[in-house]
């Protein structure tokens, strides 16, 4: 087996016996980022030198004795996360030469854990998109298909970890940005519970919905990536001071008496036939091992939509107000007074949908309309978080897909907002909810791209989502799979 | 619900944004269908529903008065585009 | 315009923003040093108040406190549930192009501040105290400006009053009994001269026992006490002059231009905010129990008002001393820490107003700065009760104190200042003194009683100061009337 295409448990196990070192490891996957990463353009901040180094670094560890859960693994960070003296750039013009002076409290946990950092990947600007074709330097390409978009925003790491350019990634979620890249891309990729994971340091987009969440190569990994970084953090009021389980015990291949439940709302007109009958296969696999089937509503599915964008072009238009090219970041040069530069650094450093957004969410929260669109969608918010409330008196999870399509073609939705934002729709309302979510591979569509089975769980009951999750893992071998390269 | 393209320019002005006309004009399109989209949200009475900031159940979450040290300032400056005497540089504020 | 005239025509409606610096330790979300004042540009800022990418903020518990203490020392209703707000606007000196304020939920709200001016007391109502944060701070340098971030979020408190005010008199009486409060609850210095705090009003006219309201101007910039004052006088003064002739006041933002002493147009109503304030996300909102609310009150300190009512009845002081006694805390702490150890309030009372506030002025120090603390000042007093030394020689040891910070006992004991009251002593002075003077005591004895005095002076005199003056008095009016009863008898004598 090629070193670079283990998983990370794999190669645990084989860094805890000696028979390989994490330079070697290191050195393994780097030399994989070359070889394919022209084609698929995962990554815009390499950093190979840097992780050799954490890689002798992490070798010596071992050496005296040490076993963090990570030591010695490499993985690649969106770049929406902040990184100490390494650019950090959003995917954006407007950071383009932006190193942050702190470190995320993720990428800290995560160096603290052992873990090698390869470099940054690709992002929809800002996190602002589900395709990577708005990132402002170059989209990234589905290693499924190099015409296909990998999904995003976090597109990049989950290109990346599909290719085997990494042994597993860090992304973000904002109303799908996790899940939907791990459905379109075949790997497996969790948004936690809102609260559950250190909010400082990933640039914000829309505050109360952005979480960071983990992709592997399998269920393992996931859960494993998400032990080492969820639990408070002081210097993120909104992260939850509750104990963080043992994701890896929670790994129980026995679904029997669960109750999973199926939205009615979810498989709906527009739905690609393939996915839809993948995902019933899915749920049927599940039954056959005893879990019950439970049919449940989620009346306000429907809404999330609108709901989500309105809300989270709101918070970006006041998040996104702090880029003004006077503290850092890029400045229009020839401005006539602060105003005119204000107005130039935004227009020439920001993306069109970062500022179509950024419009949208002003306009919602302007004298005279926030009412009728900001509070309006609030209150509508309540209502899709009640129907998940009064789902899971019945059920234990919600299973669903992740996406309705599989990997759709670079620049097929490029020009029609709308459309690219339906891609998103089964992903909005766990994030509204603050509900995790993970996508993981339920098979394979006639051109062979990959299908991604969501599933929802209540508030900080990761384990539960696991545990079904690698439930079905054990019996089907769609994560195994390698994309053609 | 149509967006006017006078609309557009005060959004436009209040976020800071430039626009070349051609901009306003794809904006003004893009935006009325999105918002007419959102029309749907009117159909769902929430006279009786309280809205949902955050999906939180936290209160009260604050930290003891006690200073830390602060950034050392060649790293304040470091992402600075212009500075001058330990100073942010900016172009002249003429009142709007 | 100079010429003032009487605007008694007109009602003048003002109300007041006034935001204040808490003297808090750290900032308001981040552990950056809050006493910014003076510090070099920049060198108190952190990723979290230069608004860097990716950064939140964390609520300083000591500045929510600081806010509901002075919620409750203006009679406010203390919130139950309240929370952040972004407010929306960009300006060079605001980092994350939002402030995070507060808007519809405020800390506390409806409370009021009671006031005296034009020799009534009146009570303001105070609409809201709320939380927020402060901004940086400009240069301007001509054709560019230069920014420092120490400033940004620094906690602020904005304490806004309902249109209660009638006069500048009036609103000049809010403010500084409003920074009075702040300094005894120790929450602000009130520092205007330093931008600890500072201060918005807005001002309307309308004819007298009407009751539609006059269009109202704002005026910033306004920073010092007298400025305040000053641009109140001349706008009043302004828009009484323009409804005179017929006019209409303009709604407009003013600023007052401290050299030419003039309110000037700063900003015009066309341009109206739109702050698209919303609930800030990164900060769960605050549930302030009432259990925390009674524990911020049992914190609360004596306010002036009952202070000054209290030194009335408690020390018999008139309502002068007092007030003057009570105006700042230190000093009321002063006066009783003295009185506690020399009971004779009065005096005490008369020396801090005297002697202390003189050295405090002379010398711009406050009066926990000066070297004569409240024991040390008994310790004087006491001498004097004793007798172990006078008055004067009371004034002289107190500068000496002053001085050296040492103890009255000290300097009484090492510079032989003890007070002469050897009775045996003194009267041999006494005799040697009205030996010496012949003329003077002839002068006395022909009826010129006002000669005693000056032969008073010569003991005290021959005694370097040190005579008990009133065994002086007493043994000299004794030898002086016998001597005239002796002269007496002569006469009566040659008579027969």
């Amino acid at each position: 087996m090629k070193l670079h295409e283990l998983t990370i448990y794999q190669a645990r196990s084989l860094l805890q016996s000696r028979e390989i070192s994490a330079q070697e490891l290191t050195a393994a996957v780097i030399d994989r980022i070359l070889e394919v990463d022209n084609d698929i353009k995962a990554y815009l901040t390499l950093t190979p030198e840097l992780a050799l180094e954490q890689a002798r670094q992490a070798d010596a560890r071992r050496a005296a004795g040490e076993d963090d859960p990570l030591l010695g693994i490499p993985l690649a960070i969106k770049d929406i996360i902040c990184t100490e003296g390494i650019p950090t750039t959003c995917g954006s013009k407007i950071l383009e030469d932006f190193i942050p002076p702190y470190s995320a409290t993720v990428v800290e946990k995560l160096r603290a854990a052992g873990a090698v950092i390869l470099g940054k990947t690709n992002t929809d600007e800002f996190a602002m998109g589900s395709s990577t074709e708005n990132s402002a330097y170059f989209t990234t390409h589905n290693p499924w298909d190099l015409t296909r978009v990998p999904g995003g925003s976090s597109g990049g790491s989950a290109a990346a970890t599909a290719a085997d350019e990494c042994l597993g990634a860090l992304g973000s979620d904002t109303g799908g940005s996790v899940r939907q890249p791990a459905a379109l891309c075949g790997v497996v990729g969790i948004k936690p519970t809102y609260g559950r994971v250190s909010r400082y340091g990933l640039v914000a987009f829309a505050s109360s919905l952005d979480q960071i969440g983990t992709f592997g190569k399998d269920v393992t990994d996931c859960a494993l990536l998400l032990s080492v970084i969820a639990g408070y953090d002081p210097r993120d009021s909104t992260s939850v001071d509750e104990p963080v389980p043992d994701y890896l015990s929670a790994l129980v291949p026995d679904v029997r008496g669960m109750r999973l439940g199926v939205p009615q709302e979810y498989f709906i007109e527009g739905i690609q036939p393939e996915v839809e009958a993948a995902v019933r296969a899915a749920i049927d696999l599940l039954a056959e091992m005893g879990a019950e089937i439970v049919d449940i509503s989620l009346p306000h599915t429907g809404y999330a939509l609108p709901v989500y964008y309105l809300l989270a072009p709101a918070e970006a238009s006041a998040n996104l107000a702090r880029y003004d090219g006077i503290k850092y970041g890029f400045s229009f040069p020839d401005a006539a007074d602060v105003w005119d530069a204000y107005r130039k650094t935004r227009q020439y450093g920001f993306g069109a949908e970062v500022k179509r957004r950024i419009m949208l969410g002003t306009y919602a929260l302007s004298a005279g309309y926030y009412d009728a669109y900001y509070l309006k969608a609030q209150q509508v918010r309540t209502l899709i978080k009640q129907d998940f409330d009064r789902a899971f008196a019945l059920c234990d999870v919600v299973l669903c897909p992740t996406s309705p399509t599989t990997a759709f073609k670079i620049g097929e939705k490029v020009d029609d907002p709308l459309q690219m934002y339906l891609s998103d729709v089964f992903t909005l309302s766990a994030s509204l909810a603050g509900l995790p979510g993970l996508s993981l591979p339920c098979g394979f569509d006639a051109q062979g791209l990959p299908i991604g089975l969501q599933i929802i769980g209540r508030a900080f009951d990761e384990a539960t989502v696991f545990r079904v999750a690698y439930t079905y893992e054990q019996v089907t071998d769609w994560h195994t799979r390698k994309p053609p390269l | 619900m149509k967006l006017t393209r006078e609309e557009v320019e005060h959004i436009a002005e209040l976020a800071k944004i430039g626009l070349t006309e051609e901009e306003k004009a794809l904006f003004q399109e893009q935006l009325s269908a999105i918002l007419e989209y959102a029309e749907m949200l009117q159909r769902v009475d929430t006279s009786a529903i309280p809205p949902t900031a955050t999906v939180l159940p936290l209160r009260n979450v604050m930290r003891p008065d006690e200073p830390h040290p602060s950034l050392p300032r060649e790293d304040v400056l470091a992402n600075a585009p212009q500075s001058e005497d330990g100073c942010f540089r900016v172009k002249v504020i003429l009142e709007s | 315009m100079d010429s003032r005239k009487p605007t008694g025509d007109y009602e003048v409606i003002i109300g007041m923003e006034v935001h204040a610096q808490l003297d808090t330790k750290s900032k308001m979300f981040c552990g950056c040093r809050a006493d910014v004042f003076g510090a070099e540009p920049n060198t108190l800022v952190c990723p979290v108040c230069l608004g860097m990418p990716g950064v939140l903020p964390v609520i300083n518990r000591r500045a929510v406190e600081c806010t509901i203490m002075t919620g409750l020392a203006l009679n406010c209703s203390i919130a139950e549930f309240s929370r952040f707000a972004r407010k929306n606007y960009n300006y060079p000196d605001l980092v994350k192009g939002y402030q995070i304020s507060q808007y519809e939920l405020p800390l506390c709200h409806n409370g009021w501040l009671e006031i005296e001016a034009d020799d009534t007391t009146k009570r303001v109502r105070i609409e809201r105290v709320h939380l927020e944060e402060d901004t940086g701070k400009l240069f301007h340098m001509g054709t560019y400006s230069l920014v420092d971030y120490n400033r940004s979020g620094v906690p602020l408190m904005e304490i806004v009053s309902e249109p209660d005010m009638r006069s500048a008199a009036e609103a000049y009486a809010y403010l500084t009994k409003l920074r009075q409060i702040l300094r005894y609850l120790g929450v602000s210095s009130g520092d205007m001269e330093k931008g600890a705090m500072r201060c918005e009003v807005n001002v309307s006219l309308r004819p007298a026992g009407t009751e539609t309201l006059g269009t109202k101007v704002e005026i910033k910039n306004l920073n010092s006490f007298r400025s305040v004052k000053m641009a109140l006088e001349y706008e009043i003064q302004r828009q009484a002059e323009i409804l005179d002739k017929g006019g209409t006041v303009e709604q407009v933002t003013m600023g007052w231009d401290e050299e030419r002493q003039r309110t000037v147009v700063q900003r015009s109503k066309e341009f109206a905010h739109d702050y698209r304030y919303f609930p800030e996300p990164d900060l769960p909102p605050l549930e302030i129990s009432r259990e925390w609310v009674a524990e911020i009150r049992a914190q609360l300190p004596e306010l002036p008002d009952a202070k000054c009512d209290r030194f009335v009845a408690q020390y018999g002081l008139s309502v002068y001393d007092a007030t003057v006694l009570s105006a700042e805390r230190e000093v009321a702490d002063y006066f009783e820490n003295c009185v506690a150890l020399y009971p004779q309030a009065k005096t005490v009372a008369n020396w801090i107003s005297g002697e202390i506030f003189r050295r405090m002025n002379e010398a711009g120090l406050s009066i926990t700065e000066i070297k004569v603390t409240p024991q040390g000042l008994a310790g004087l007093l006491n001498l004097v009760e004793k007798g172990a030394i006078n008055l004067n020689t009371a004034r002289r040891v107190f500068i000496e104190m002053l001085e050296s910070g040492r103890s009255a006992e000290a300097i009484v004991a090492e510079q032989g200042l003890a007070q002469m009251s050897d009775i045996e002593t003194l009267e041999r002075i006494v005799d040697e003194v009205l030996a010496a003077n012949p003329d003077q005591v002839q002068q006395y004895l022909a009826g010129k009683e006002t000669v005693a005095r000056w032969l008073v002076g010569q003991v005290m005199k021959a005694t370097q100061g040190k005579a008990n003056p009133q065994l002086v008095n007493k043994s000299l009016s004794e030898k002086l009337q016998a001597l005239q009863r002796l002269r007496e008898d002569k006469k009566s004598a040659t008579h027969l």
